[in-house]
């Protein structure tokens, strides 16, 4: 069954004659368990279209489905986890108290709070930073933090809006394979925007290249990598080729402007 | 973060370092922070000093001249002409600080308690009703921002009417309020409360409004009732904003209560204590200076308490990335 679907949706910002087709015709369908990049030139919409998808704000025209319902009753019925490029900690709460901040607000009780805060943050390899301050951690280790939260009460979709995008390349190539192994733990669909080609080709079991005003879909490229996928990965020379292939629909969807 | 979204981007330096003392007492160990409040006070007081020794410099060089000596001159008489003579500088407009202090020790009338156990009376009295004034406008304050933060048609059309209410001199507003609720404790409190919820609606309303777009946007995806994200988001966000706004509150309630005291005739707080030597200034100058020295201090004490409430409650706030 398909997580997400979308169908013929368009986004215009403004009123004429001072419009911007945000997204124009976005058909797409997610599969259960996949991971989903969405990569293009900024302005292209990918963030818009993460945000259609979590129902934060309302596509123009065009359905939304996730799980089989319109994307609202879906945030409703807390089926998403998000991640942002910041990590949008409250800096008054606790490492944990951060993680069950969800947790609370979905009425869970106190143990079951701290047993589930302690797993994530065990996945996220953070265990005992617990009743440390966002302050007091590094941008990479805050960035943990925010995805151990939007895992805490175990959505089935987790949307990321380049959440790797303000770190150093080192931390980004850790947090990558940090990520795939708790996708492939918690076997959660993601959807990734990024900017990143390598980073893209990396994670993903798609890679959705979009292109600029009017932000459209141009190509969707499978990646047909061998899982599990680790630091070897990106040595390969199927990784090279796919790199380029996604780099040239990219080249190639600016073209079509 | 962009720098305006940032909590306590209203905050001015000095009290960025006091968030910094706060932030900091995760990791600093009890002495240390036993050491800073000692600091604080030492600095105080060394300004203070200074103050009162620049105070009399300005006496010894302009003043009226120094006279000390027993009552019939016969033991020592000592005397001292300032070589200039600056008005500002006469024992008139500026008594020498013996003389302020010494009326605080000194009955305030021929047999009865000395000044300073007056003006104590007069300071709780006029303190209480300030302390009521502050609770009452901070809670409206409080109440009213919230309301705004959450409804911009109510904000665009109230707003200007509280605006407009702190250009209404307190005075004009005095007799109705005496009148309606009879001259007395509480009619006190409700003028201080006039002159406090101004502040705390507006930085109310600013800080609701403080938090990252993203925070929001966090809780609309847990689907967070407005409630949850009231108080799980926008009030600890708004917290540095409210307290900057609490402290202004906490001197306007003393000064309101003060002016309040006036219309409605209540003799026994420290208003009417100015009203009364405000009549003997020409002859007795010091003993206003007196009640002078005590507002500033009931001033100082509320000043300090909201200070303390807000170390307590903003314990561990940081800023992110910063």
């Amino acid at each position: 069954m398909s997580v997400v679907t979308i169908q013929a949706v368009n986004k215009i910002f403004g009123k004429a004659p001072n419009q911007t087709v945000a997204l124009q015709d976005i058909q797409l369908e997610i599969e259960q368990g996949e991971f989903i990049s969405l990569i293009g030139p900024s302005g292209c919409g990918k963030s818009t279209l993460l945000r259609i998808i979590g129902d934060l704000i309302t596509p123009t025209n065009g359905t939304v489905l996730v799980n089989g319902k319109p994307a609202e009753k879906a945030r409703l019925d807390r089926d998403y986890g998000i991640v942002f490029q910041a990590p949008v900690l409250f800096d008054w709460r606790s490492v944990e108290k951060n993680v069950q901040l969800p947790l609370e607000i979905m009425g869970k009780s106190s143990q079951e709070r701290v047993a589930r805060a302690n797993q994530m943050l065990e996945l996220v390899e953070l265990n005992g930073f617990q009743k440390h301050y966002p302050y007091q951690l590094s941008g990479g280790m805050q960035q943990r933090v925010s995805i151990a939260r939007a895992l805490s009460f175990h959505p089935q979709l987790l949307l990321m809006d380049e959440p790797f995008g303000a770190l150093d390349e080192i931390t980004r190539e850790r947090l990558n394979a940090e990520l795939l192994n708790i996708w492939s733990h918690t076997k959660t669909t993601i959807v990734f925007v990024t900017h990143s080609i390598p980073e893209a080709v990396f994670l993903s079991t798609r890679v959705v290249v979009m292109s600029a005003r009017p932000g459209r879909i141009t190509q969707v490229i499978p990646i047909d990598l061998a899982q599990p996928r680790g630091m070897e990965t990106r040595e390969q020379p199927r990784f090279y080729e796919l790199v380029t292939q996604v780099r040239e629909a990219l080249r190639g969807s600016e073209g079509i402007k | 973060m962009s720098e305006s979204t940032l909590p306590g981007a209203l905050v001015t330096n000095a009290e960025n370092d006091v968030m910094d003392v706060l932030g900091a007492d995760v990791a600093v160990p009890q002495p240390q922070r036993f050491k800073e409040g000692v600091k604080i006070v030492l600095r105080f007081l060394v300004v203070f000093g200074i103050a009162m020794v620049l105070w009399e410099l300005v006496k010894f060089i302009g003043g009226s001249p120094w006279r000390f000596s027993t009552a019939d001159g016969a033991l020592f008489n000592l005397e001292w002409f300032p070589p200039f003579e600056w008005k500002i500088a006469s024992d008139l407009n500026m008594p020498h600080l013996w003389d302020i202090f010494g009326a605080l020790i000194q009955p305030a009338q021929r047999n009865g308690p000395p000044l300073v156990n007056v003006l104590a009376q007069a300071a709780v009295v006029t303190m209480t009703a300030a302390l009521a004034g502050f609770l009452i406008g901070t809670a409206v304050g409080l109440f009213l921002g919230t309301v705004f933060a959450h409804s911009a048609l109510l904000e665009r059309s109230l707003v200007p009417y509280v605006v407009a209410s702190q250009t209404i001199p307190i005075l004009a507003i005095a007799p109705m309020v005496v009148v309606w609720l009879r001259a007395g404790w509480w009619s006190v409190a409700l003028l201080a409360a006039y002159l406090c919820f101004f502040p705390v609606t507006i930085n109310t309303l600013r800080g609701l409004r403080s938090p990252d777009p993203r925070a929001i946007e966090l809780m609309n995806s847990y689907a967070a009732s407005t409630w949850a994200t009231l108080w799980k988001v926008r009030y600890p966000s708004a917290l540095p904003y409210i307290f900057t706004a609490l402290k202004i509150a906490a001197t306007t309630a003393v000064v309101g209560a003060i002016i309040g005291e006036l219309p409605s005739g209540i003799r026994e707080g420290l208003g009417g204590a100015i009203m009364n030597f405000n009549q003997y200034y020409a002859i007795t100058p010091h003993k206003l200076w007196a009640v002078i020295i005590f507002t500033a201090v009931v001033g100082i004490l509320f000043f300090i308490t909201v200070t303390l409430v807000e170390r307590v409650m903003t314990r561990n706030m940081r800023k992110l990335e910063g």
